[in-house]
């Protein structure tokens, strides 16, 4: 404690001395964002880190893992948080606001959206398709030797959730749900099946480069509703639950607790940012499949959108 | 599963004795048979009987272990306090101590000096230019052994160079070089410790045991609490699983030193502690660099696993390359690991022969002529400092000259995809149906209670009371915990890649023996399959063969290859030259020569191998839960997701207490036949 107070000390005696240059930034300790493995991630928190650099602020990037780092978020370690996905990461987020050490700092303006989702040359093989009754028919047509005669169905890490079994159960679909174990493997399985023309069915996620690599489309479930979920009255199927599609939740933004004392103008900042979704499938395609590297991607969002960050600093 | 691969072995050895159904083999064969038998039949017997909780453990019974070792640990964080210290403080303190060399060594090889923090930082002084380093690397080789040394090691820099994976290998570099000195010189002391205080040894053994066997990824949050996020938590994680092999060598090389040579020092009249530093640790010193070599290797194979959690590097090159499915980025990003490994592993190896002899330094000669090399390094060093400023080419590696082979890879994995997948397909199904599930169904067939019961009953066999008492507490506490149905399909599937590992590296490690450009061949195939991070491979694998337990075991055989392979090849090396020729002179052929001599003399050190590719099986656990199996792998993988200690802690223990059943069961065997064969006496 003594060490850190040595410190602050010495950052205070610095913001004095140049002062004239930053007046308008609380405190010019570095505001650390997260950077997790994936590409839409890393343009996104990049994105937010140039913004803040151009507000005045410091900014440092540290590599951390997207459940792991609530640890950090915690503890003040680790500052900024900018993709928690409701559909993934709403548990941990929930735990962690409830300790009052992590704060929630709104939506990031992009949606999730997570459903089944089969390349185009299957609609010929299953005509019928986007609409969900069709698999009823042609469920064989996903068979692999193994899952013969039911379809196979291959569903994200058992930790994702997402209800797959059920929803098999209660719409009557002839599937087996097979798990991934990351989402690597479930895009290796793509890969593999998409090279040959083979069958599969799988789930899918956006924003991510797999949409703009591969042709294909979503399944149209009947609409995700709570009550679906929770009231088996519900539904096409009265007597079970899960009978509809998956929900599609927004991305959020998180923060360690302490920001909003610290660096409150960063706070406003981060709490004003948003992008859309097609603009970072637009981005996240550049960087995986014509691989831009990401600081260039970065950059040029930055020169075309500058009326818009100025905006979000301004307020 | 193991404990039958044991049985079948100790059996098969004696099998051309002339009476070989004694009553006690009777017994034997008769058990294996009711516990196949049961095996197959359990679960409808359960129900005929209407007694559903012998295959299902009732959950109204099980132990609460995981929310009491939740609780503990927000203890431990929130609340306890060292005098006025809170806890947490304590190991905050570690975390900085540890933190200014590894910033250090950072800053010197990859990121420069740096005023100020984050980006309103400045640059004082940029990281050593890549041509000092490489200049360093061949200096050092040739320091340690030839010039031979320094081509090696010099060409493995370069290459890191040359295929643009410099900056990366280098932050990987600098956290190695941090881990390996703590872990070496921590288990040093540790291991001097152990062999000055019996009491002490018998404490720390089965604390290393857990320390090897539980994966990770279980106490990978609670580090993250106490020691903060970022590199340092990655390098004390590293450190935890790397230094065990350390104190185990330093115990063993100084036990293991001439008694004259001790004596002697006792008669020079030393005190206990120049015993130790002046006379022990210098006769031991090539042994325990054995264990320094180990550290390194371990510290290596962890890249991967620390780069999770903030180490960056390497390891998170892999990742990120096999996230957006660039499977030639994270095949050249892989190989850098391996170069990187094979040039520390070969200095290391080098450093340490070099030890044992005599300094060959002429003295009275100046400071200069003495240290020729590093004075060379040091020039180097400063000269690209300098001219860096003027030519950047000094300083980085030219980004333009970078090559790569990435494209290569996909395509390779494209075409064997595109025309081999149909074959591919027939092999595993076959595979499927007539080896992995019946086994499977085996594993969850057989009552708990019968299992049980057999796990006493063979360690009782195998080791006597105290053995057997040992199966049946860790074997229960892994049915307390509610666990027995993931424990089961773990022991499938570890046993399942354990025999295939077996029946594949057996029989290779006896043609390196015999062969000589065979040994060559199947040394570096299994250096690299050791080396290069399993990920690499884990994704290509699932692109051939999907998701699932058969993908899952052609990952783990591969990594667990090498010991079976080694320690066959050292087995059959070394059966004594005495033997052979009476074999010869009494007419044997080469392949009776195999079968009844080399083969059964070397039984005790292929059990040990297979010893070890258990412990290397069930090291994978946690890699393969990556593609979707459902094991303890998976729960210790779904608890670090949930960030929940006490899951994944108790899940993480689970699989140790099956590693330590295992390694009890199969050392014990491996001593029972070395006594058999008079290699060691019974005492």
């Amino acid at each position: 404690m003594v060490m850190k107070s040595k410190v602050l000390g010495l950052a205070v005696a610095s913001f004095v001395l140049a002062a004239p240059l930053i007046a308008e930034v609380e405190s010019n300790d570095p505001i650390r964002l997260t950077l997790h493995d994936w590409s839409g991630q890393l343009i996104n928190t990049k994105i937010m880190g140039a913004i803040l650099q151009q507000a005045g602020y410091n900014v440092e990037f540290v590599q951390a893992d997207y459940i792991a780092q609530f640890a950090g978020l915690k503890t003040g370690d680790l500052h900024v948080a900018m993709e928690i996905w409701e559909t993934t990461g709403r548990e941990a987020l929930d735990e962690a606001t409830a300790t009052g050490q992590v704060v929630n700092v709104g939506e990031t303006g992009m949606s999730a959206i997570e459903e089944w989702w089969y390349p185009m040359y299957m609609k010929e093989r299953c005509p019928g398709l986007p609409d969900w009754q069709a698999l009823k028919d042609c469920a064989e047509e996903f068979a692999t030797l193994e899952t013969a005669p039911m379809g196979r169905y291959v569903g994200g890490p058992v930790t994702w959730g997402g209800f797959d079994e059920e929803r098999v159960e209660a719409l009557e679909l002839d599937f087996e749900v097979v798990h991934a174990g990351t989402d690597a493997a479930l895009f290796a399985e793509l890969e593999s099946a998409y090279q040959r023309q083979d069958p599969i069915i799988l789930w899918i996620y956006v924003p991510h480069w797999a949409p703009a690599k591969y042709d294909g489309e979503f399944v149209e479930f009947p609409p995700y509703s709570a009550e679906c979920y929770s009231d088996p009255s519900v539904g096409v199927n009265p007597e079970m639950a899960y009978d509809c599609g998956k929900p599609r939740g927004p991305i959020w933004k998180a923060a360690w607790a302490g920001v909003q004392e610290k660096w409150p103008g960063a706070y406003d900042i981060i709490a004003n940012y948003t992008v859309n979704n097609d603009e970072m499938s637009a981005m996240v395609a550049k960087a995986d499949l014509e691989g831009v590297d990401i600081d260039d991607v970065v950059a040029s969002w930055m020169t075309d959108n500058k009326d818009r960050w100025s905006g979000w600093v301004g307020q | 599963m193991t404990q039958r691969v044991a049985n079948r072995h100790a059996f098969s050895v004696n099998g051309g004795a002339v009476r070989w159904l004694t009553p006690r083999r009777a017994m034997t064969l008769g058990l294996i048979a009711l516990t196949l038998v049961l095996g197959k039949y359990g679960g409808d017997l359960a129900k005929a009987l209407d007694m559903r909780w012998l295959v299902k453990f009732p959950s109204a019974w099980t132990v609460p272990f995981k929310s009491q070792i939740t609780v503990a640990m927000k203890w431990l964080v929130e609340d306890a306090h060292v005098g006025p210290l809170a806890f947490t403080d304590l190991t905050r303190a570690i975390a900085w101590l540890i933190e200014q060399p590894y910033q250090f060594m950072v800053s010197f090889l990859a990121k420069g000096f740096w005023a100020g923090q984050g980006a309103a930082a400045t640059e004082i002084l940029p990281a050593a230019s890549w041509i000092a380093v490489i200049v360093a690397v061949i200096a050092l080789g040739h320091y340690c052994r030839d010039w031979g040394l320094a081509t090696l090691a010099g060409g493995c820099f370069l290459y890191l160079a040359a295929f643009g994976q410099w900056d990366s290998a280098m932050v990987t570099l600098a956290s190695v070089a941090i881990a390996v000195p703590i872990g070496a010189g921590g288990g040093l002391l540790v291991g001097i410790w152990a062999y000055r205080h019996p009491v002490g040894e018998r404490i720390l053994s089965p604390m290393l045991d857990l320390m090897q066997t539980v994966p990770v990824f279980a106490y990978l949050v609670p580090i993250l609490f106490m020691f903060g996020f970022g590199p340092v938590s990655a390098l004390i994680a590293t450190i935890i699983y790397a230094t065990p092999p350390m104190i185990r060598v330093t115990t063993l090389a100084l036990k293991g030193v001439d008694p004259e040579i001790v004596d002697f020092g006792r008669m020079a009249g030393t005190t206990p502690r120049q015993l130790i530093w002046r006379v022990l640790v210098p006769s031991a010193a090539k042994s325990i660099m054995i264990g320094v070599n180990q550290v390194i290797m371990l510290t290596l194979n962890m890249v991967i696993i620390a780069s999770m959690i903030g180490a960056g590097g390497l390891g998170f090159d892999v990742l990120a390359a096999l996230r957006r499915l660039d499977i030639g980025a994270g095949f050249e990003a892989g190989l850098a690991i391996v170069v990187l490994a094979i040039a520390v592993d070969r200095i290391s190896q080098a450093f340490a022969q070099q030890a044992g002899q005599a300094p060959t330094v002429p003295a009275g000669q100046g400071w200069i002529r003495r240290h020729r090399r590093m004075v060379l390094v040091l020039v180097v060093l400063v000269v690209a400092w300098l001219l860096g400023r003027l030519v950047p080419a000094l300083k980085d590696y030219p980004e333009a000259q970078t090559l790569t082979t990435g494209a290569f890879w996909s395509e390779v994995v494209r075409y064997l995809n595109i025309n081999y997948f149909d074959s591919f397909e027939a092999i595993k199904v076959a595979f499927l149906t007539w080896f992995m599930l019946p086994v499977k169904q085996m594993a969850l067939g057989i009552p708990w209670p019968w299992a049980i019961a057999m796990l006493v009953l063979l360690g009782w066999r195998a080791g006597g009371a105290r053995l057997a008492v040992l199966c049946g507490t860790l074997s229960g506490l892994i049915l307390l915990a509610g666990l027995w149905p993931k424990a089961m399909i773990t022991v499938y599937l570890c046993g399942a890649s354990v025999i295939l590992a077996t029946v594949i590296g057996v029989p290779l490690g006896v043609v390196a023996a015999l062969s000589r450009r065979g040994g060559q061949v199947i040394g570096v195939v299994i250096d690299t399959l050791q080396t290069l991070p399993s990920f690499v491979y884990l994704i290509p694998v699932v692109m051939l063969f999907r998701v699932g337990d058969f993908t899952a075991m052609v990952a783990i055989v591969l990594y667990a290859l090498a010991p079976a392979v080694r320690y066959a090849a050292h087995g059959v090396r070394n059966v004594s030259q005495d033997l052979i020729e009476a074999g010869t002179v009494s007419g044997c052929s080469k392949w009776q020569l195999l079968r009844l001599i080399r083969l059964p003399m070397a039984l005790p050190e292929i059990l040990l191998g297979i010893n070890q590719t258990i412990m290397l099986a069930l090291s994978m656990l946690v890699i393969t839960a990556l593609v979707g199996t459902r094991d303890l792998g998976q729960e210790v993988y779904i608890a670090l997701t949930k960030a929940d200690t006490g899951r994944g802690l108790v899940a993480g223990l689970a699989i140790a207490f099956i590693a330590i059943i295992a390694d009890r069961l199969v050392s014990a065997a491996a001593r029972g036949a070395r006594i058999r064969f008079g290699l060691e006496s019974p005492s």
